[in-house]
This record gives structure tokens, C-alpha cells and sequence, in this order.
């Protein structure tokens, strides 16, 4: 069966934590994870609560497969009301905590309410506790991960935190766990740290079996890590190079946000990318990679560990960051990093650890920095707003020191914490904000990578790479070559991705494994896992029938039509060179036809007969 | 052919396939907690390493259990625990110098690897070749056939 069938119900204001069974009949129609959760988070607030009151809830759940030996089967999702956003915010996270949680017996937790002072919640199987957080309150994740080891003495413990940042109400916080992975989008951690909880302490022991078909399921889960292995991105480039393989590929076809999205293509690319990473430096002839590091039962194993610069001038008298943690992903990279316009790879990691350390997310923290700098350019920011700091494009010292105000949040790290939408708007300039409903851009410039346009417009947690990755057809030929520079077949296409994706999403398998597999390889690992006869046909239903519920949760929430749309910049102004030279994003061909091929009516929202079509 | 466990730390990257494999195969469960190959990450310095018993020749476990519990399969060279005859009273976790016996307080007896009667399912199981069941005479063979290589004129 491979659920567990059951979720911890923990009520702040009350201070309980009360056993339920879990939905069997909604899991047959939303698998796990993110589909499951949503329904619960649908049928269980009012879509136009105040995300930061105790009437939001946020779920931390798990898919079937997480905690089973199919390879990358160790994801979880933090699933709420989005600060950020105002939208449905679900944020995936690998590491160690999702296998943990599973392993202690449980599919989810649900969190409801406020507690009146700080806690955080400490799980052992069947025993779960709220015990005063006092002590780890204000400090950093990294401080409070230290100090709950030291306190139960077991190495063994997994922990999800927030940061101070959290604490401060920034609205782009995430939940880390195992020190550098995190549920990073959305200001999942901001909702978190407004119920005054810190974190969860989770230790699992009773293991994960009842497997429906244990040989069906060695086959399929032998015969899914044969073909990653196998595959070219899988089983080479993500191993060596981590999603950082990225950097110059992108910035070659001309799709490289640069400078909060000036330009397409960023000169210093080259001096951040994977293969800089690789590079021995001056001072100990070391280069910043120390190795890669993989997920629970990842067999790709994508993740970078970093050292910075013994020299650099970030960590000198902080002993603190003197050792190897969590490095540059692509995204972190490059919004840490050409979107700034700093190609000082040192700098970028020390950033980057900072955000790991206090729990902020790197792509909307590098927009936000990079949204300052252009007002800064503009004189519409001056050093009198930001304490003397000259927010210069390329200033390395502004980007590391504006991660360290975000941090605590002191001074003008206040401003940066509201993210560019409210940064923009406070300075004057609504239109400079790269976003999306509130979320800043990934990595892809939609000028370059037309379906990315339509993407980031349609999805349901604002502006994100995650939810519909046709970067995978339109560059890397994945599963089909497209065009990326041509709006035909985008509309469908946009939305197989989407589909499938919220599927996989649901699974506990990491979206990475998609670009080696098909539906057609995860549902025989589902199927063989869980009772529902799961096919790749059911599982794509299963994705759209979840799309359609978060869509329906935005429209009840107050979003519309005119919300799936793009900043003016990228649907007037001309991409500057590259292959896209000359062009804008032309988001209005494809968005009518985007909301056909949903079977929704021309204002965007989903149709009786379709709803009908998917039991809604 | 003797063989062995061969354990590459350098080509681990932690992802716990081997302990789950393991898990499933002795306790039917995936339960890293049950695992009798446990892997260690050392956060500061980036690195993991697989661990699990050698198989030691002269067994301080097997020496030291009261009951006789502990034996050499003659196949494998595994020290393999009866379940039956073990009582449970822990001295052979005390005996063994490497900490690779330790109890099971759900059954109340020990835990070891016992080379899974000769197919090690953790070996099977590693994505990077990290472990692998070698000729127990020539664990080092690969590692000496690196530096061998370095010996070897350029050109």
C-alpha cells in the first residue's frame, strides 16, 4: 500500500497532536504528497483566509513512494497559503526529513492555528510532542539544527527549520531541512514561523513496507534507475556538474535574465558556472566543489557541496562558514548571480550559504537584491535608504551584504525581505518587478524560451520553473525538440507538462527524474507500490484533476485572468542579443489557446463539463 | 572464492539505497534504523562513508558470546547470528572492536551482516559502485591498479 494511512493533526492554539486516518478515497484521486495535501488544503480553509493568520494551515506530506527504495524516493512538500503570493503555495524539498517522517509511520502532518509562544514539534513514531522553542527562538537554522542535535544526543534526528528571516516576517522565507535543503518557494517558511513554530524534530523507526507488490516493485524500481543511469542527463551531467551543467548552455541560446531582466546573456557566466566550480583556486589550490551529494535513495545525486575561498573577504573571523556545506544550484547561481550582475563565485556561495542558514529562498532574494540595484540605478533607492550601501549591478559587496540584513532582518534588509512586487510598488516603479502573482522569476528568460512565457504566466504558484518545465522539450529535446523560439504546439505542450508534473509531484519522486523518465516509468513504480491500478493515462488524469483543484483554489482566492500575465518588460521590450535578438515574449498568441486546451471558458476558469470530466 | 565487501567511501554520495536494500532483505521493511550497513556523512568536511562488519578472521563477537550463537558460514566466511540460540545479552556489541553488532530491542536479539548468504543485497543496491562483493584476497586490487597506473611512463 505503501502509504501509511494515517496524519498527525497538530492543533498550536490547543497544543494537541491527535492521530486521523488518512483520506483513503481522496488518495485514490490525488496519489499523495502535493495532490493530497492541496485537497486538504482546499476542503479545509477558506481560500481568501490572510495567509499569515492562525487560520491558515500548512501541511508538511509525503507521496507513496517517499521512503521506499525507488530511486529519488525521499521528497516531501510544505503545502499553505502563500504570503507571497496569495495563491496555493506547495514547495518540494529533498534531504533526509520526508523519508524520516514516513519511517516514523506517518503520511502527513497538518498544522493549524498559532501558539502563543514558540514551540516546535518533536516526533519519535508514535509519540509527538510540542516543547517550548524558547531557546533555539531567534536563532539561525543552523544554530538551532546544532542545539537539538546536542540536546537528544541522537545524530540520527531529521529536522525542518525556519530562519530568522522567518521569524521577521520576510516574505519569501523557506523550511530548510538537513541543514541545506529546503521547501524554498512561495514563503512556505513565513507561514510557518507565524504559527510560532520553529521546527519539527522527526525520528522514525517502524520503517516503510506493505509494498502491494514487492516483486513488481524491485523490477520496476531496478528497471527506472537502470534507464537514469543510462541517461545522459541523469546518469552524467546532473552527477558532475549538478543543475549548475546549466549556466553556459542557457546563457548561450540567449535566455539568460540578466540584471533583473536588462538582458538576456550574462558576460560573467562563465566565471560561476559548473565548470568554474571545478576550478582550483589560488589560495589552497582547492576548487569550490568538494563533491556531489545525493537525497534519500537518490540514485542521480545532483546536489553540490562547497567550501568558499579560505581568503575571500566574506568569511574572514567567521570560522562559522569555514567548511563544506550546501553550494550553487543553477537557480541559486544565477539569481544570486546574473541576475545581480556579480560574477565573484565566492561571494555567490557565501550568499547562498547564508540563505541555507537562515532559511531564505535564493531565487526570489537574488531578483529582489537585483530589482534594488535597478532601482538604485534610477535614483529611485539611495544610500540613504539602504544605509550607505551603494546597490550597484555587479557589486558582490551589496549582494552579501544585503544576504546578511535579509538574515537578521535589520535595516534595509526590511525592504528587501518584502520581496521586488512590494519593493517595486513602495519605490515608485510597480513595473520593474520580474514576478509572476507576486514570485519572482527563475532562470529562463521567456524572450529566449517562448512556452516558459506561457509557463510562468499560468502558474499556480506564481512565477517558477517547477510546475511546467518545457525548458526540457524547447532546449534539451525532452522528450521532444521543440522550437524555442516558436509559440506552435506551446499551448498543449505547456499544459502535458504542467499535468505530468503535478503528478510526479504527488508521487515522493523528485521532478528531476523526468528528464530520463516518462509517466511511462513512474506509474508501473506506483502501481506496483499502492493499490488504484495507476497507468500513465490515470496518473496524467490525476495531474490535470490536481491542476484544476489549485487553479479553482487562486479563482476562490481572488485571482483572475488578468493575473496570468507577464511584467511589461518581457512582453515589450526586445531581447538585446542572443538568438532571441529582436524578440518579445507573445504570450497573447498562446493564452487563449492555453485556456481551450484546459477546457476552460475564455476568462480562465475551468468549465462545468470539466470539472465534470475530472470529479471536481 | 572467499569474498568480500569491498567499502570506497570516495565513490559514496550517501543516498542510503544500500541501507534500505539491506533493511528490506533481513527485516522485509525499508527501515534505515534496521540496516546493518550504516552510512556516515560528515557534514563539515563533504564527505560520506559505508561501514559494516569486515568479517574479522579471529571474531572478538563470535569468541565472546556465551551461548555460541554466533557462527562462521563455511560458504561465505560470513559470522552469522542464529536467532534462535541468541539470548539477547548484548556482549558480543561490547566484544566487537568496530561497533558493527548491535541489538534489535523489537526482537531482542542482535543484528550483523551476514553477507546475505553471499548475494549482499546493499552491494547490489549501490548506484556508484561505492560497495562491491569482491574476491576477499584482493580487496585492494583496484587501488593498487591506480597507483600502478601512476608508475606507468607518460606518452
Amino acid at each position: 500500500m505503501a502509504w501509511q494511512r494515517r496524519l498527525l493533526r497538530v492543533n498550536l492554539t490547543a497544543g494537541t497532536c491527535v492521530e486521523e486516518p488518512l483520506n483513503m478515497e481522496w488518495a485514490m484521486k490525488y496519489i499523495g504528497q502535493r495532490g493530497l495535501a492541496t485537497k486538504y488544503l482546499c476542503e479545509e480553509i477558506d481560500p481568501k483566509v490572510d495567509a499569515l493568520s492562525p487560520d491558515n494551515k500548512l501541511i508538511m506530506a509525503t507521496g507513496p513512494l517517499t521512503g521506499t527504495m525507488a530511486a529519488t524516493g525521499g521528497r516531501y512538500s510544505v503545502i499553505t497559503k502563500s504570503p507571497l503570493t496569495g495563491a496555493v503555495a506547495c514547495s518540494n524539498s529533498g534531504g533526509f526529513i520526508g523519508a524520516e517522517l514516513k519511517q516514523a509511520g506517518w503520511d502527513m502532518i497538518i498544522f493549524e492555528g498559532r501558539a502563543a509562544e514558540p514551540v516546535y514539534l518533536y516526533l519519535e513514531n508514535d509519540q509527538a510532542e510540542l516543547c517550548p522553542a524558547g531557546d533555539i527562538w531567534g536563532k539561525s537554522i543552523w544554530e538551532a539544527d546544532e542545539y537539538l542535535h546536542t540536546k537528544y544526543q541522537d545524530p540520527l534526528i531529521r529536522i525542518a527549520c525556519v530562519g530568522r528571516a522567518a521569524e521577521q516576517g520576510c516574505l519569501y522565507s523557506a523550511v530548510v531541512n538537513d541543514l541545506h535543503r529546503a521547501a524554498g518557494r512561495s514563503g512556505v517558511g513565513t507561514v510557518m514561523a507565524s504559527k510560532h513554530l520553529k521546527a519539527v524534530v522527526v525520528r522514525g523507526t517502524k520503517g516503510v513496507g506493505n509494498v502491494r507488490d514487492p516483486k513488481a516493485f524491485f523490477q520496476a524500481t531496478a528497471a527506472g534507475k537502470k534507464t537514469l543511469a543510462e541517461n545522459a542527463v541523469t546518469g552524467q551531467g546532473l552527477p558532475a556538474m549538478g543543475t549548475q551543467v546549466l549556466m553556459n548552455v542557457i546563457n548561450e541560446v540567449g535566455a539568460m535574465p540578466t540584471r533583473n531582466m536588462r538582458d538576456v546573456q550574462f558576460e560573467g557566466a562563465h566565471r560561476i558556472s559548473a565548470e568554474a566550480m571545478l576550478e582550483p583556486r589560488e589560495s589552497d589550490g582547492k576548487p569550490n566543489l568538494v563533491t556531489n551529494a545525493a537525497c534519500f535513495g537518490c540514485t542521480i545525486a545532483c546536489g553540490r557541496i562547497s567550501t568558499i575561498d579560505p581568503q575571500h573577504y566574506t568569511i574572514q573571523n567567521k570560522p562559522e562558514y569555514m567548511h563544506a556545506s550546501g553550494g550553487l544550484e543553477y537557480e541559486a547561481a544565477w539569481a544570486l548571480g546574473c541576475d545581480t550582475g556579480v560574477d565573484d563565485l565566492d561571494a555567490l556561495t557565501y550568499a547562498n550559504f547564508v540563505c541555507n542558514e537562515d532559511g531564505m529562498d535564493p531565487i526570489s532574494f537574488g531578483s529582489t537584491v537585483a530589482a534594488a540595484m535597478e532601482l538604485f540605478d534610477l535614483g529611485a533607492i539611495t544610500t540613504e535608504h539602504t544605509g550607505g550601501i551603494e546597490f550597484r549591478f555587479g557589486s558582490a559587496e551589496a549582494l552579501t551584504k544585503a544576504a546578511e540584513l535579509v538574515a537578521t532582518g535589520e535595516g534595509f534588509g526590511r525592504d528587501l525581505a518584502l520581496g521586488s512586487k512590494r519593493l517595486c510598488e513602495k519605490y515608485g516603479h510597480p513595473d520593474l518587478s520580474m514576478t509572476v502573482k507576486g514570485q519572482e522569476f527563475p532562470a529562463y528568460d521567456p524572450r529566449g524560451i517562448q512556452g516558459m512565457g506561457l509557463a510562468y504566466a499560468t502558474s499556480n504558484r506564481g512565477a517558477c520553473h517547477l510546475r511546467g518545465y518545457t525548458v526540457s522539450s524547447e532546449i534539451m529535446g525532452v522528450p521532444v525538440k521543440t522550437d524555442p523560439l516558436s509559440t506552435e504546439g506551446k499551448p498543449e505542450l505547456v499544459k502535458a507538462f504542467q499535468d505530468a508534473t503535478a503528478a510526479v509531484d504527488s508521487t515522493g519522486l523528485c521532478v528531476f527524474t523526468t528528464f530520463g523518465w516518462t509517466l511511462e516509468d513512474i506509474a508501473p513504480q506506483v502501481d506496483a507500490a499502492c493499490e488504484g491500478g495507476w497507468t500513465s493515462e490515470s496518473m496524467l488524469e490525476a495531474g490535470e484533476r490536481i491542476w484544476n483543484l489549485e487553479r479553482q483554489f487562486n479563482l476562490d482566492a481572488g485571482l483572475s485572468k488578468a493575473d496570468d500575465t507577464l511584467p511589461k518588460r518581457l512582453l515589450k521590450d526586445a531581447a538585446k542579443t542572443g538568438p532571441a535578438k529582436g524578440m518579445v515574449n507573445r504570450l497573447d498568441e498562446m493564452l487563449p489557446l492555453y485556456y481551450a486546451a484546459r477546457g476552460w471558458t475564455p476568462e480562465g476558469a475551468p468549465t462545468d463539463e470539466t470539472r465534470q470530466r475530472l470529479g471536481l | 572464492m572467499l569474498k568480500a565487501l569491498q567499502l570506497e567511501p570516495e565513490k559514496c554520495t550517501g543516498c542510503l539505497q544500500c541501507e534500505m536494500a539491506c533493511s528490506y532483505e533481513n527485516e522485509g521493511l525499508f527501515n534505515p534504523s534496521k540496516s546493518r550497513i550504516k552510512v556516515f556523512t560528515f557534514h563539515d568536511e563533504g564527505r560520506f562513508a559505508p561501514y559494516t562488519c569486515s568479517q574479522c578472521a579471529e571474531a572478538w563477537c563470535m569468541h565472546a558470546c556465551p551461548v555460541e550463537a554466533i557462527v562462521v558460514n563455511e560458504a561465505t566466511g560470513a559470522k552469522e547470528v542464529i536467532e534462535d540460540v541468541c539470548v539477547g545479552c548484548k556482549v558480543c556489541t561490547i566484544a566487537c572492536p568496530f561497533g558493527t553488532v548491535n541489538y534489535n530491542a523489537d526482537s531482542g536479539k542482535v543484528i550483523k551482516c551476514d553477507l546475505c548468504g553471499g548475494e549482499p543485497a546493499c552491494a547490489e543496491a549501490c548506484p556508484t559502485a561505492a560497495i562491491t562483493y569482491v574476491d576477499a584476497q584482493h580487496t585492494g586490487l583496484e587501488r593498487m591498479r591506480a597507483h600502478a597506473a601512476q608508475t606507468i611512463p607518460q606518452g
